[in-house]
């Protein structure tokens, strides 16, 4: 194994930078020239604009611009589209997609709609300025709640569609599933809510864009994960130009999570000020307006039926779910509302399901990825549907599990209903993350806990969850005449560490030091296409990738080579940064075959130059990482205080490239899902005004929140791509969610509760113990200790 | 408008500054110090975490005026030499930073932290400490490891420093700042004044 290649816990190249402070986040480097834009946003949920009169404000100090749906109308400004097609409720054709809008026009459909941008020499001037401009709002009621969106009464938030219900996914075999449930010996049924967060990654949304008056070309730099597809929207759907005429790039990027991979308002509305203006226009979201305006994400009120047989084995599964879209269809809105659906199959083999989604419209931000993006909200119905099942049962959730496991010699395992897993050993996952977390001592440490008046819950969530299910990536391998190595793929780092992974794959390939390898910026000038970084592809996809460019460089070195190794390129073997020719002892070095390959005096007939290779990559299939996560809390009765005591989880990322950073991904999304368990929650009142719109507000997972994650690993290459990667970017989020409810669930079982729902915030968990009758009920104070 | 003197990172610098100036807008945007990063708008976050005159404190939260005369030090003054501090080579070697945005400021804490605590404190008590800095990416693990190594590695240096008769400890770096700002004490009460203004001022909007 080479010191730097794959499987190395390697420390990262881009640490240096950004622990010294020197990292370039899009507010770092922002023009000297450049007018600040402040976005008016509605303070109404759903309000028709009757005027807009900004005179005062253009005469207010500083203020070079002010522009708002009119003006957009005069430049055909488009909205983004949704990605995802879905059907009528009716089945009457496809579903009404109204694109994203960037700016409002004459009706404002959630609070934080952007109705005018002021531009101005400092974002104080730009603020000041706002508050001049007289907009004249008739309110309309407002659709705020999703379980009420299609009630009788409800106004609609648009014509084409007047009960608000925008689509109906119908996925499975229905029949199937009523003749399993007619024969099934039990059936458990539960509802969840699928709580609305916040993604909130650390750094703000920000961008800057620049007209490129020369070239006739807009230009933005953004904190985007992915510039190509950025690109894309913003030069077909926004500005209905050709994609040359816009250059989107990002540099250091503080965290995505999938919210950066959707695009917003705001990147239009630089570039489109930039270009009215002449002038470099930069906005950097306040956090309060990132609760705003933001996409929101999940936001699901599911039911679902398990039928199970009377050996408690699942003969199959109905799902029914309203999903949120928002006020508009965000580029990923409907992806998460029906696009993986297929997490249904879990871990288990379910014979039959059947599952219909409702989509509807209502007066909030749209909804958009958030890690998973419809991952956990099928997952976390499943895995409490499980654990539901176990409660009637009176099973242990654990046996019940392992009784349904899917077995390792089933691999390729095709569910019959979305997906054919690659590979896995879901059995042996569940053995080790019980044996760590020793889930058969547990029922002694809840005795103990209740004879301390504390409730303890053990909970066991399974993960399995498709990546690198978009599976292009396009990328370039240059070699410089030293032999150093320069690299671009259209993936975007922003904290997942491909800057090194990716380092350590051309270094395993090329035997070239990681010294000498150097990655090039995420930029559509320096690599005109990509698909960026999401959906937990970016290590597989990245691997098959890198190893198919690094083999054409190698093809294309070994031509060369030839010449001073006297033999034929069929001839030379490359083994460990040296090209030896068979049977000879003759050998030459990457660096020196390089150097040939730029001088253009020595060059064979026919052979180009260089060893650069550029191509698009596209791997045999999806690959599903999984796992067994367990976690294990106690709720105090008296505050509703929760702790969490410990988690444990045995996971399958397949082959690592660097473990170091797999574990810490796992970390990260563990932190994520518990998150939203414990106490995340975006809240609106009955006129759809954000409730949960600060830091203090919104409970944000703080270290004490959180417990220490005990990480073991049970990997399972995958057949899918060369290297047998998997991924490992959502996982941690969307085990950790079904794992923490179940064990909040799992506390208050003594009580008789059967569910609860997220988040398990002390005045909600408070309430649930109260209204069951509190902990006195069941603790008895005979009870020997 | 009023100056404004300081001691950043041993450089003394003098700047006109407006009374509504936080120190953290100073920082980046008069400065140009923009490792020291903004992450909210409710001293919740702890990104801007800077040390004034020896305190870890968040620079959102405090207008620049109010810090006149006073040393500080940014994640941008930690380094010395080419060389990381013990802190941020131990948030590199325990993998305590992803995206990166948030680490500044965590670093600024946990000099302080391990200052205050040394080497032996607890991941509980760690995590405690931990509670005004928000992490959206590493689920805080790595950064208690981080902390724990990184007290550990300063408190080694300031050992292996006394024995080299070091005349002050380098685990802290503002002990490497000018603390003589040149101004008088006139100067000082009439800027401490419109600090005072301003505040009554913002009160009344």
């Amino acid at each position: 194994m080479k010191k730097f290649g794959v499987g190395q816990s390697v420390e990262r190249a881009e640490d240096a930078r950004l622990l010294l402070g020197e990292g370039r986040y899009t507010d770092d480097i922002v023009p000297a020239n450049a007018l600040r834009l402040f976005v008016l946003r509605s303070p109404h949920a759903h309000a028709k604009i009757l005027s807009i009169d900004k005179t005062a404000s253009l005469e207010s100090k500083g203020v070079a611009g002010i522009l708002t749906g009119v003006d957009a109308d005069e430049d055909d400004l488009g909205g983004f589209p949704s990605l995802v097609p879905s059907n009528a409720p009716d089945g009457s054709g496809p579903n009404f997609a109204p694109p994203f809008s960037v700016i409002a026009r004459d009706i404002v459909r959630y609070a934080g709609e952007p109705v005018a941008i002021v531009m101005a020499d400092t974002l104080d001037q730009a603020k000041d300025a706002a508050e001049l401009i007289k907009v004249e709002y008739a309110p309309l009621t407002a659709v705020v709640s999703l379980a009420d969106a299609d009630k009788p009464g409800m106004p609609s938030i648009w014509p084409e569609c007047p009960d608000n219900n925008d689509s109906l996914g119908v996925f499975g075999d229905k029949a199937a599933v009523e003749e399993a449930f007619s024969k099934a010996a039990s059936i458990h049924s539960i509802d969840v809510r699928v709580s609305r967060v916040a993604v909130s990654p650390m750094e703000p949304r920000v961008a800057t864009g620049v007209w490129n008056e020369a070239e006739g070309r807009y230009e933005l730099t953004a904190g985007v994960q992915s510039p190509h597809m950025t690109r894309t929207q913003l030069a077909a759907c926004i500005f209905k130009v050709p994609p040359s005429k816009v250059r989107v790039r990002a540099l250091d990027v503080g965290g995505g999570f999938g919210l950066k991979g959707v695009p917003h308002p705001e990147l239009a509305l630089v570039m489109w000020a930039a270009r009215r203006l002449g002038r470099p226009v930069h906005w950097f979201s306040e956090r309060s307006e990132g609760f705003l305006s933001d996409c929101h994400s999940r936001d699901h009120i599911s039911h679902c039926d398990l039928a199970l047989d009377e050996d408690a084995r699942i003969v199959g599964l109905k799902f029914n779910s309203r999903a949120n879209l928002g006020a508009y269809i965000s580029l990923a809105g409907m992806h998460c509302a029906q696009g993986n659906i297929g997490h249904l199959s879990g871990v288990y083999t379910t014979p039959a399901i059947y599952a219909e989604v409702r989509a509807y419209f209502t007066n909030t931000v749209p909804i958009a990825s958030y890690r998973g993006a419809g991952r956990p909200e099928a997952l976390v119905v499943l895995e409490r549907a499980m654990d539901a099942a176990a409660f009637d049962l009176g099973m242990d959730p654990a046996e019940l599990r392992r009784r349904n496991l899917i077995q390792p010699e089933q691999m390729p395992y095709d569910t019959g209903f979305q997906f054919t897993y690659d590979s896995g050993d879901y059995p042996v996952s569940q053995t080790k993350a019980q044996e760590a977390a020793d889930w058969a001592g547990f029922e002694k440490r809840r005795a103990e806990a209740l004879r301390r008046g504390k409730l303890r819950g053990i909970g066991m969530g399974h993960v399995v969850e498709i990546a690198s299910g978009m599976r292009d990536e396009m990328g370039e391998i240059e070699i410089e005449a030293d032999g150093s190595v320069t690299f671009s793929t259209g993936f975007h780092n922003h904290g997942q560490g491909q800057e090194t992974t990716m380092r350590q794959l051309i270094s395993e390939f090329l035997a070239v030091p990681p010294e000498k390898i150097r990655m090039k910026d995420c930029d559509t000038d320096v690599q005109n296409f990509g698909l960026g970084s999401a959906g937990s592809r970016a290590a597989a996809v990245g691997g098959a990738l890198i190893k198919t460019l690094s083999e054409k460089v190698i093809e294309k070195a070994k031509i060369i080579a030839a010449i001073p190794l006297e033999t034929d390129a069929a001839q030379i073997e490359f083994v460990d940064g040296t090209f030896n020719a068979r049977g000879t002892n003759k050998t030459a070095t990457f660096a020196e075959v390089a150097a040939l390959a730029h001088n253009p005096m020595g060059l064979p007939d026919g052979f180009d130059g260089g060893l650069a290779h550029k191509q698009i990559v596209r791997p045999g299939g999806p690959t599903f990482p999984n796992g067994c996560h367990i976690c294990e809390v106690e709720i105090d009765p008296e505050t509703g205080e929760l702790d969490a005591i410990g988690y444990w989880v045995c996971e399958d990322v397949g082959r690592s490239i660097n473990p170091m950073i797999v574990k810490g991904q796992i970390h990260g999304g563990v932190a994520q899902g518990l998150g939203q368990i414990f106490g995340e929650f975006i809240e609106f009142d009955r006129e759809g005004q954000l409730l949960t719109g600060s830091f203090m507000d919104y409970q944000m997972p703080r270290a004490l929140d959180i417990p220490h994650i005990t990480t073991i690993s049970h990997d399972v290459p995958s057949p899918n791509n060369p290297l047998g990667i998997k991924g490992a970017g959502e996982s941690g989020t969307v085990g950790a969610m079904p794992a923490g409810l179940n064990a909040v669930c799992d506390a208050l079982k003594p009580l008789g509760i059967r569910h609860f729902d997220m988040p398990a915030s002390p005045h909600r968990l408070w309430k649930a113990i109260h209204d069951a009758g509190g902990i006195d009920a069941i603790c008895k104070p005979t009870e020997a200790a | 408008m009023p100056t404004l003197t300081l001691a950043v990172n041993g450089n003394i610098v003098t700047r006109e500054v407006t009374s509504s100036t936080l120190l953290v807008q100073f920082l980046r945007d008069q400065l140009g110090l923009t490792g020291t990063h903004v992450g909210c708008d409710s001293t919740q976050c702890g990104a801007c975490t800077v040390h004034l005159n020896g305190d870890a404190i968040k620079s959102c939260t405090a207008l620049a005026l109010s810090c006149d005369g006073g040393k500080v030090t940014t994640i941008e003054g930690l380094a010395q030499n080419g060389k990381l501090h013990p802190m941020q080579e131990a948030f590199r070697a325990n993998h305590g930073l992803q995206c990166g945005y948030c680490t500044p400021g965590f670093v600024m804490a946990a000099v302080k932290i391990a200052e205050r605590l040394g080497p032996n404190a607890d991941e509980e008590t760690l995590r405690e400490e931990m509670d005004g800095n928000l992490c959206r990416c590493t689920g805080y693990q790595n950064i208690v490891k981080s902390i724990r190594a990184g007290a550990k590695a300063m408190l080694e240096n300031e050992a292996r420093d006394e024995i080299s008769s070091s005349p002050q400890g380098l685990t802290d770096p503002d002990a490497r700042v000018c603390n003589d700002a040149p101004q008088t004490q006139e100067q000082s009460a009439e800027r401490k004044a419109q600090v005072d203004v301003f505040i009554e001022n913002s009160r009344g909007s």
